[in-house]
C-alpha cells in the first residue's frame, strides 16, 4: 500500500482545525489562526494538484483506492477517485483557501471557530468525493450540515436562525430516505461497496424506490425544484464565505452523487424517471430564472441563478450522453468559480455599504473600476458568453438534449437568455447607470486580498473557458465508462426481458 | 452451596449496602464517607461482575437465576454507569441539601434490584428484583423532601408504578397458570400451543415493562418525574433503569415468550413507533431541561424498542448498542446540566442556556457534540446506535418502522437544534460557575470524546455485542 494519499486530503483539514483549536486566541485580531488555517488550505491545494498530477487520465477505473476494515467487517472505508471526483477535490481545495482569505471582510467575532468550522467542511467536502463506500459517503454527506448549520447560525444575518434551521431540517428529511435505501442496498446485495455495486448490479424490480429515495436527498441537496426554497434563504442569511462554500462546493455534492450513484447504480430506474427529472429542471430553469428577475437582494437573486443553473446541470446529467454528462460536470465545476465569484464580488460591496439591495447601488464603474472588470468577468461567466467556463458547460448540455429531445433543448434554451436578462439587468443596475446615492461616493476600491481571491478566480474561469482541455481530458474517459456501463445495464435488461 | 461463587456480587451488594447501613448508624455525619465507600464497592462490584464474565452460561438455584454473556454484560453497563451517575452527583448532592446516608444506600439497593432483575430466569425471582429497584426509586424520586415537585414525582411514580406493578403480576399469573411454571425455560416448553389466557399474560407483563421503560403510552410519569426529582436522581433515572427493563425486555421476548413473537412483535412496533413519535413530537414545546431529556429518553426507548421489535439477533444486539450509546449521551448531557450552576443554585431551563457559548466554549462544545449525537447526525456516536437499529430493522423489511423512525429523527432533530440555537445564537446572559469537581469534569470528558471519536473505531462495541446470542 502506498501513502494515503486521499485519506491525507481528507484529514489535513482536521488537523488543521486541531491546531488552530490551540492557537493563541488573544485578543484583537487573531491572526496566527487565520496563517495557520491559510497555510492547510494551501498545503492542502498543493496536494490535490499534485493528486491531479500523478493521476491516471486514461484509466477508466477507481484510483488511488484505500480499503480498511472499519464497521465490524461489513463496512469497509473506502476511498478512491476517477477523473470526475479528482476535479471536485480540486475545486473544493482551491476554493477553501479563497475563502478563508476572504474571511477578514466579513466576519468580525469568533474567527477562530470560524476557521475550524470551515476546515472541518472542507473534510467533509472532500470526503464525499471520494468516498466508494456509500455509508461512508452518507456519514460525510450528512456531517457536512453540522458545520454549515453553524456558520449560517453563528455568523450569519438577521434571519438566521430561521435560514440556519430550514437548511439543516430540509436536507436532513431529504436524507433520511437514502439512508433507509443505503441499508436496503446492503441487504440486496450484501455490500455497499460501490465497485462491486457496480459489478454485482441491483435487480430492476428495486430500483425505482432506490431510485426515489437517493433522489429525495439530492433534490433537496441540489436543489431542484420545488425543494429549492432553502436556498435563497440560506444564501442570503449565510455570511458572504458560507454562501460561498453552499454555492461552490454543497451543491456539487448532489450533481456528484447523481452521476456516481443514480446513473451508476440504478440505471433502469434512471431511465424510468428521465423525463420527470427532465420536467424539474425545465421548471428549474425558467421559473427561478423569472424569479431571479424579480428579485431587490443581490445574494437572492445569485441564488435563484444558482437552483437554474444547478438545474441546467441536472439536465445534462440525466441526458445520459456523452455531451450532456460532460457538460453538467463541467457546469458544476464552471458554477462552483462563477457562483463563488459572485457571491464573493457581492460581499465587496456588501462590507462597503452594508447593503445588499440593489436600488441602493448604482454608477460604481466611477469610484470602483477595478471592481466593475471583474465583476463584469463574473457576470459574463454567469451568463454563459463564449469565451468563459460558463458557455461551454451550458453548450455541451444544450447538445446533449438535442440529441434527446429537442423540446427540451429549446425550452431550457430560454433559460439561457433569461439569464443574460438577470444578470445583465444586475449588472446594470449595480455599476452602470448614474450614482443617485451620494452615500456611495466615498466608497473605496478593491483591496488587496479582494485582489487576490477575485483574481483567482477569475483566471480559471477565462482560462478553462477559452482552453477546456485538461478538464474535460480528466473526465472524459470516466464519463465514458460510466456511460457504457449504464447502457450495458440497460440492454441487459431488456434482454433478460425477452 | 458451590455455585454461590456465580453470584459473589450480588452476596457482596447486599453485604455491603447492611454494612455501609449499619455505619451510617452508629456513626455520626457519616454520610460523605457512606458516599464514598459506596462508590469504592461499586468499583469493586464492577470487578467482580468482569471477573465472572469470562463463563459460560450457568443456571442457579433449581434454574431460578441465570449468568450468562448476555446479563454480564449488562450488568457491566449498569453497574459502569451507577459509578458515573455517583461520580457526577457527588457535589450536586451536596449543594443542595441531599447529602444523607440514605442516598447512596438507596442507590446500591436500587443497582442490587436491577442486577436480580437482570439475572433472572423465573417470574418471582425478577419480580423480587423489579420491587426492590422500584421501592428504592419511589424514596429517591421525593428525597428532596423539601421541594414540593420532588415530592409530587416520587408520590406519582409511586401510585402509577404500582399500578403497573400490579398489571405485571396480574400478567405472571395468567402466564403462570396457563403454563404451569415459573420458570422462563419451562413456560417456553409449554406455552407450544396458542391460548389467549398466555396472549393476555404476555399484554399485561409487556405493559408492565413499558411502564419501566417509559414507553408511549405508558410513558406520563417519566415527565413529571424526571422534571421533579433531584438532577442526580433523573439521571439515575434517565440510565439505570432503562438498562435493566431493556434487558428484561430481552429476556421475556426471547425467552419465556419466543414461540409467541407472532403475538408480541405487533405489540412492540406498536409502542416502538408510538415512543418514536411522541416523543419527538412532544419535546417541541418544552422549556425545562429535564423535562425535555424525559421526552427524549421516550424517544430513544422507541428506537431501542424497534431493535427488539425485529425478532432477529441483529435487533437484539442493535438494541443493546443502542442502549450502551445511549447512556453514554446521557451522562454527557447531565455531566453538562450539573455545570449550570451559580451562587449554589442549580439551573435547569433552556433559556438559563441562553449565549453560553461566549463564556464557556468548552462546555457549548460538549453539549453541542452531545446534541447533535442525540439528534443522530453523522459522524457522532448517536448515529451508529440508530443504524445499528435501521439496519437490523430493513434486513426483516419493515420499511414502515424504519420510514417512520427516520422521519422521527428529523423531528426531533427539531428541538435538539433549537437548543443548540439557544447556546449559540442568542445573546448571553450571567456567567455561571466553572470550579467543578474532579469526577463531574472526567465524565464529560471522557463521554464527549467517545461520542466525538466514535468513528474511528465503531466496531468496539459491536463487537463484544455480537458474542451475546439470544436466538
Amino acid at each position: 500500500m502506498n501513502f494515503p494519499i486521499l485519506s491525507s486530503l481528507i484529514l489535513l483539514p482536521t488537523i488543521g482545525a486541531l491546531f488552530i483549536l490551540f492557537t493563541k486566541s488573544s485578543s484583537g485580531k487573531y491572526q496566527s489562526s487565520k496563517y495557520v488555517a491559510l497555510f492547510i488550505s494551501l498545503a492542502n491545494f498543493l496536494l490535490s494538484l499534485y493528486l491531479w498530477y500523478v493521476f491516471d487520465k486514461n484509466l477508466v477505473d477507481f484510483q488511488f483506492v484505500e480499503n480498511r476494515e472499519w464497521l465490524s467487517g461489513f463496512i469497509n472505508y473506502k476511498v478512491g477517485i476517477d477523473g470526475i471526483s479528482i476535479l471536485f477535490i480540486i475545486l473544493t481545495t482551491f476554493i477553501t483557501p479563497i475563502c478563508i482569505i476572504s474571511v477578514n471582510a466579513t466576519i468580525t467575532n469568533k474567527l477562530k471557530d470560524f476557521l475550524i468550522a470551515i476546515l472541518i467542511m472542507e473534510t467533509f467536502m472532500i470526503g464525499v468525493f471520494c468516498s466508494l463506500d456509500l455509508v461512508v459517503f452518507y456519514l460525510f454527506f450528512e456531517a457536512g450540515l453540522i458545520p454549515m448549520f453553524l456558520i449560517i447560525g453563528i455568523w450569519g444575518g438577521e434571519r438566521r436562525v430561521y435560514s440556519a434551521f430550514k437548511f439543516f431540517l430540509y436536507t436532513l428529511l431529504g436524507s433520511v430516505l437514502m439512508l433507509v435505501a443505503i441499508i436496503s442496498i446492503y441487504w440486496i446485495t450484501g455490500t455497499t461497496d460501490v465497485e462491486k455495486l457496480y459489478e454485482l448490479g441491483i435487480k430492476a424490480e428495486y430500483q425505482n424506490l432506490l431510485w426515489l429515495a437517493f433522489f429525495s436527498s439530492f433534490a433537496v441537496k441540489t436543489p431542484m425544484w420545488p425543494v429549492h426554497t432553502w436556498l435563497p434563504d440560506a444564501h442570503v442569511e449565510a455570511p458572504t464565505v458560507g454562501s460561498v462554500l453552499l454555492a461552490a462546493i454543497l451543491l456539487k455534492m448532489a450533481g456528484y452523487g447523481f452521476i456516481r450513484f443514480s446513473l451508476g447504480l440504478f440505471p433502469i430506474a434512471s431511465e424510468n424517471f428521465t423525463m420527470l427529472v427532465y420536467i424539474l429542471s425545465l421548471i428549474a430553469i425558467i421559473y427561478t430564472s423569472l424569479v431571479a428577475l424579480m428579485q431587490e437582494d443581490m445574494k437572492k437573486l445569485i441564488a435563484y441563478s444558482s437552483v437554474a443553473h444547478m438545474g441546467f446541470v441536472t439536465l445534462g446529467i440525466f441526458t445520459m450522453t456523452q455531451q450532456g454528462i460532460e457538460g453538467s460536470i463541467f457546469q458544476m465545476i464552471s458554477h462552483g468559480l462563477v457562483s463563488a465569484a459572485l457571491f464573493l464580488s457581492v460581499g465587496v460591496v456588501y462590507e462597503r455599504h452594508h447593503t445588499r439591495l440593489i436600488n441602493k447601488y448604482g454608477g460604481l464603474v466611477s469610484i470602483m473600476p477595478r471592481y466593475a472588470i471583474v465583476f463584469m468577468v463574473f457576470t459574463l461567466g454567469a451568463l454563459g458568453l463564449p469565451g468563459t467556463t460558463g458557455f461551454i458547460g451550458e453548450f455541451l448540455i444544450l447538445m446533449g438534449a438535442f440529441e434527446k429531445n429537442i423540446l427540451v433543448a429549446m425550452i431550457a434554451s430560454l433559460g439561457v437568455i433569461l439569464g443574460a436578462a438577470y444578470m445583465l439587468w444586475l449588472f446594470k443596475r449595480v455599476v452602470f447607470g448614474e450614482m443617485n446615492n451620494q452615500e456611495l461616493k466615498s466608497m473605496k476600491d478593491l483591496k488587496t486580498f479582494e485582489i487576490i481571491t477575485l483574481s483567482a478566480l477569475v483566471i480559471p474561469i477565462l482560462f478553462f473557458g477559452f482552453y477546456p482541455e485538461p478538464l474535460m481530458n480528466s473526465i472524459e474517459a470516466s464519463v465514458e465508462n460510466t456511460l457504457n456501463m449504464y447502457n450495458l445495464d440497460l440492454i441487459n435488461n431488456l434482454a433478460s426481458k425477452d | 452451596m458451590e455455585n454461590f461463587q456465580y453470584i459473589l456480587p450480588e452476596i457482596f451488594i447486599s453485604g455491603s449496602i447492611m454494612l455501609f447501613l449499619l455505619v451510617g448508624v452508629f456513626k455520626k455525619n457519616s454520610a460523605s464517607l457512606i458516599y464514598n465507600l459506596s462508590n469504592i464497592s461499586l468499583v469493586i462490584l464492577l470487578a467482580l461482575i468482569i471477573n465472572l464474565s469470562s463463563l459460560d452460561t450457568i443456571y442457579l438455584f433449581n434454574k431460578s437465576y441465570l449468568i450468562d454473556n448476555l446479563s454480564n454484560y449488562m450488568k457491566i453497563i449498569l453497574v459502569g454507569s451507577g459509578i458515573f451517575v455517583m461520580l457526577t452527583g457527588s457535589k450536586y448532592i451536596q449543594v443542595i441539601n441531599l447529602n444523607k446516608i440514605e442516598y447512596p444506600i438507596l442507590i446500591l439497593s436500587s443497582i442490587l434490584g436491577m442486577m436480580i432483575m437482570i439475572s433472572s430466569n423465573d417470574l418471582i425471582v425478577f419480580y423480587m428484583g423489579l420491587e426492590l429497584q422500584s421501592l428504592a426509586l419511589y424514596v429517591l424520586a421525593s428525597f428532596n423532601r423539601d421541594n414540593l415537585l420532588s415530592t409530587e414525582s416520587g408520590l406519582k411514580y409511586f401510585v402509577l408504578s404500582a399500578l403497573s406493578s400490579g398489571l405485571l403480576l396480574y400478567g405472571c399469573s395468567l402466564t403462570y397458570g396457563f403454563s404451569e411454571s415459573t420458570n422462563f425455560d419451562q413456560i417456553l416448553i409449554n406455552s407450544t400451543e396458542f391460548n389467549y389466557g398466555t396472549t393476555f399474560g404476555i399484554v399485561f407483563i409487556l405493559v408492565g415493562l413499558a411502564f419501566k421503560i417509559s414507553a408511549v403510552p405508558f410513558h406520563m410519569w417519566a415527565p413529571d418525574v424526571y422534571q421533579g426529582s433531584p438532577t442526580s436522581v433523573t439521571l439515575f433515572f434517565a440510565i439505570l433503569p432503562k438498562i435493566a427493563a431493556l434487558s428484561v425486555f430481552i429476556k421475556f421476548l426471547y425467552t419465556p415468550f419466543a414461540n409467541m413473537n407472532d403475538q408480541w412483535q405487533t405489540i412492540i412496533v406498536f409502542i416502538s413507533i408510538a415512543s418514536m413519535i411522541f416523543g419527538a413530537v412532544a419535546a417541541i414545546g418544552q422549556k425545562n431541561l429535564k423535562r425535555l431529556i424525559a421526552y427524549s429518553s421516550i424517544s430513544h426507548m422507541g428506537y431501542a424498542l424497534a431493535g427488539l421489535a425485529t425478532v432477529s439477533n441483529q435487533g437484539i444486539q442493535s438494541s443493546i448498542t443502542y442502549i450502551s450509546i445511549y447512556l453514554v449521551m446521557n451522562l454527557a448531557f447531565f455531566s453538562c446540566l450539573f455545570m449550570l450552576k451559580r451562587n449554589d443554585k442549580y439551573y435547569e431551563n433552556i433559556e438559563d442556556l441562553s449565549g453560553l457559548s461566549k463564556k464557556h466554549p468548552i462546555l457549548s462544545f460538549s453539549l453541542l457534540i452531545v446534541l447533535f449525537s442525540l439528534a443522530g447526525i453523522p459522524p457522532l456516536a448517536g448515529f451508529f446506535a440508530k443504524f445499528y437499529v435501521f439496519l437490523a430493522v430493513i434486513e426483516q423489511s419493515m420499511y414502515f418502522l424504519a420510514i417512520v423512525g427516520l422521519l422521527a429523527t428529523v423531528v426531533a432533530a427539531f428541538y435538539y437544534l433549537r437548543i443548540i440555537k439557544i447556546i449559540y445564537f442568542d445573546p448571553e446572559k450571567e456567567e455561571y460557575e466553572t470550579s467543578h469537581n474532579l469526577g463531574l469534569k472526567i465524565t464529560l470528558a471522557i463521554s464527549t470524546i467517545f461520542i466525538l471519536a466514535y468513528f474511528i473505531y465503531p466496531s468496539g462495541i459491536t463487537e463484544i455485542v455480537s458474542k451475546i446470542t439470544m436466538i
